[in-house]
């Protein structure tokens, strides 16, 4: 297929191919080489910033990746949790106080997880609702070039603040670790708290809110889960597959001419691999199109495959399990407040999700 | 039945972890696979193959029979 700009670029959309290609020596995350594979003016050139691990390959990519990994391992996120569920219930006071009748995404789906972020690095609560515009923008394909050299310059404003001054006086924090590790120069430092910032606010929140949404137009099924709380843990990976709002998929680009998949792919092209056609591919799952909450056979690529599997999936579960449990407990008349076809979606996103969700409840 | 894990090429996922918390933890330090029981009883095969499939670098291994 044709992609952006003309190139010739190719889509997977099969499941076992997809672990293939993420798993495949012969493919690259390096920034330079990406092409979206949908229109956007959002492109950058050149490599990742220093500390970007996200879009580099190893052993740059592993070397800053396992400075970090220790805080989101299964054991330390669990940890966490109190810290998590004291966010989510101070946000449901606020729901409370507002209503009944709010905008979910605003007061709770929004902010929970750029809060518990925002702690984890040690980022001051000024700045978080401003880092989140950013982030935001950066993540909309319709943004302009110039709405995104604003945002790239407001947060590598805030990080050039930021990030010297914890350098002088580092806390008890992720951020304080990785500066009293030493092995990093500022930088560096700079590039690892952007990756943070951005991997974490957005997906987690559009998560968050899409499974809320979600489950209320599934009442069957919120209703089995109200009935067995232990199905959770199943729930929230149902709902990361069912979901899979990583709607442009992972891109990786050849280093060389490779044959995949009985197909010959040049040099410098860029495959995509469709998470979300993946994650319903019918060769993969009973009625993959299905919601069904108690379902065990996961094995989802929702956080991607590989070395890149997602950093923070465990720290995601965390905040999905805790947010849902809570709001439906606290909330148990939650209903949506406009008829489901109303509810206005970022269609124009990375990272799908409702751009407002109107619920109301019961006093 | 024999498990091995390979710290070097594991990316710190932590879906072992995640699976079977009583075989497999994650060092504080990076992250990479802790192999808490490398020769766990036989009946933990389904739960390893699942374990095996899930890791997202290949860096579990299990063996069988290692034909003692
Ligand atoms: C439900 C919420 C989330 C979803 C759906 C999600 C999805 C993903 C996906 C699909 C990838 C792989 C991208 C690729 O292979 O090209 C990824 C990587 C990543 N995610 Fe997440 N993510 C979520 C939450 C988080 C959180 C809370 C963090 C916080 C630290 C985070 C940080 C990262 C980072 C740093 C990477 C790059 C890892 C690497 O390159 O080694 N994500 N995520
Ligand atoms: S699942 Fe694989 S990559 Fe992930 S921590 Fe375990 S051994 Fe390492």
């Amino acid at each position: 297929m044709s992609y952006h700009g003309g190139t010739t670029g190719w889509l997977i959309t099969r499941h076992a191919e997809a672990k293939e290609l993420l798993t495949h020596k012969s493919f690259s995350a390096r920034q330079e080489g990406i092409i979206s594979p949908v229109p956007t003016e959002l492109g950058y050139a050149g490599p990742a910033d220093p500390g970007a691990f996200a879009k580099t390959d190893d052993p740059i990519h592993s070397r800053y990746r396992k400075l970090v990994t220790g805080f989101f391992t299964v054991r330390r996120t669990r940890q966490f949790a109190p810290m998590i569920e004291r966010i989510v219930h101070e946000q449901l006071d606020d729901l409370e106080k507002a209503g009944p009748g709010a905008d979910l995404v605003e007061v709770f789906t929004e902010s929970v997880p750029s809060r518990v972020m925002c702690e984890m690095i040690g980022v001051p609560e000024s700045e978080r609702k401003t880092l989140q515009r950013h982030v935001e923008t950066l993540g909309r394909l319709s943004c302009t070039v110039p709405e995104a050299l604003a945002a790239v310059s407001g947060m590598s404003g805030f990080l050039s603040r930021f990030v010297p001054v914890r350098m002088d006086d580092p806390r008890d924090d992720l951020l304080g670790d990785l500066i009293r590790g030493g092995q990093l120069d500022e930088q560096e430092l700079m590039g690892m708290t952007a990756t943070l910032i951005t991997g974490a606010f957005d997906t987690t929140g559009n998560m968050l809110a899409m499974g809320v949404f979600t489950l209320l137009e599934h009442p069957d099924q919120l209703a089995k889960l109200r009935e067995d709380p232990e199905l959770m843990g199943t729930a929230v990976e149902e709902l990361l597959r069912f979901l899979t709002i990583s709607h442009l998929g992972a891109s990786r680009w050849a280093l060389e001419d490779v044959e995949f998949a009985g197909q010959s792919i040049k040099k410098g092209e860029v495959v995509t691999v469709a998470l979300p056609a993946v994650n319903r591919d019918p060769e993969r799952y009973d009625n993959p199109d299905q919601l069904d909450i108690g379902r065990t056979d996961h094995g989802h690529l929702a956080l991607g495959h590989g070395v890149h599997q997602c950093l923070g999936q465990h720290l995601a579960r965390t905040i999905l399990r805790v947010g849902y449990e809570a709001l439906f407990d606290r909330f148990p008349t939650l209903r949506l407040a406009v008829p489901g076809d109303e509810v206005p979606m970022r269609d124009d996103f990375v990272h799908y999700g409702p751009r407002s969700l109107p619920v109301t409840w019961d006093d | 039945m024999r498990i091995t894990a390979d710290r070097e090429v594991c990316c710190s996922a932590g879906q072992c972890a995640l699976i079977a918390p009583d075989l497999f933890d994650q060092s504080d330090e990076d992250g990479s696979v802790v192999l808490l029981d490398a020769q766990p009883d036989t009946g933990r095969l389904d739960v390893l193959r699942e374990v095996v499939s899930r890791c997202p670098t290949g860096a579990i291994r299990v063996e069988e029979d290692p034909g003692v």
